[in-house]
């Protein structure tokens, strides 16, 4: 089992490609892998409560943990307390234990 | 220290115009405050994060001076990350990848940081705990 964390900085509403990193993050998630996707810069739109944002619940419900970073929802005005299910604040540090742990990392 | 690591960034995005580069940044940024060594291979529009020739400038649509304006320059939070991977034990190898650099005439860069090519970027790669590629929007 491998550790992916797939980091997302586009949004929907301006990207036709962010289901690439849904798909995929599935798709890894199936074979058995242990998969974060984290949010940033405009990635972080879909997150907020009462976005269209069936993709980021589908993927809470296949248990892929989903955090938002804290410091692009806060310079988008996204309270951390208004988040879509599924989601969690975290601070952009994760990426970099993430990545001192050896996780295999993917910037969309 | 124990458990000090090796990181490799790739950057791809010229300064002032995308979130991107903020990104990079600030992970930069996070693994030098933790002393770690780090790798930045500058390629394409990168090379201009630490391009030496950086000015501020005033605002005169909002009728602010220079101090006022108090411009950020990248080549400026370039050299202080390399004092902050200093100071806390680390370092950063900033190479700015040649053949963009003369593309753009981006000859002038900070101190510290080099020339080189994709076969830095490869080496780097090869020796660090991990890397990740920041690429620019296709």
């Amino acid at each position: 089992m491998a550790n992916y964390l797939l980091i997302e900085s586009r949004d929907p509403y301006g990207s036709n490609d962010t289901q690439f990193c849904c798909d995929l993050a599935k798709q890894l998630a199936q074979q058995g892998d242990a998969v974060t996707v984290f949010l940033v810069q405009n990635g972080v739109f879909p997150a907020r409560a009462g976005a269209r944002a069936d993709e980021l619940s589908a993927l809470a419900k296949a248990g892929i943990e989903i955090l938002a970073d804290e410091f692009s929802l806060r310079e988008r005005g996204i309270p951390t307390d208004r988040l879509t299910a599924g989601v969690k604040p975290a601070p952009l540090d994760v990426v970099i234990d993430r990545l001192a742990d050896g996780c295999k990392a993917i910037w969309h | 220290m124990a458990d000090k690591k090796t990181l490799t960034f790739a950057l791809m995005d010229p300064p002032y115009e995308n979130a991107r580069s903020t990104t990079a940044l600030r992970l930069i940024n996070i693994a030098a405050k933790r002393g770690y060594d780090i790798n930045v291979f500058a390629y394409e529009g990168s090379v201009f994060l630490a391009f030496a020739m950086q000015k501020p400038h005033p605002n005169a649509m909002h009728g602010r001076n220079v101090e006022e304006e108090n411009h950020v320059l990248t080549k400026e939070l370039v050299s202080s990350l390399m004092q902050e991977a200093m100071r806390n034990g680390g370092k950063i190898d900033w190479v700015n990848c040649g053949l963009c650099v003369d593309e753009r005439g981006a000859v002038e860069a900070v101190e510290g940081v080099r020339r080189g090519s994709p076969a830095d970027f490869l080496k780097m790669a090869a020796t660090s705990d991990n890397t990740l590629v920041i690429v620019t929007r296709g």
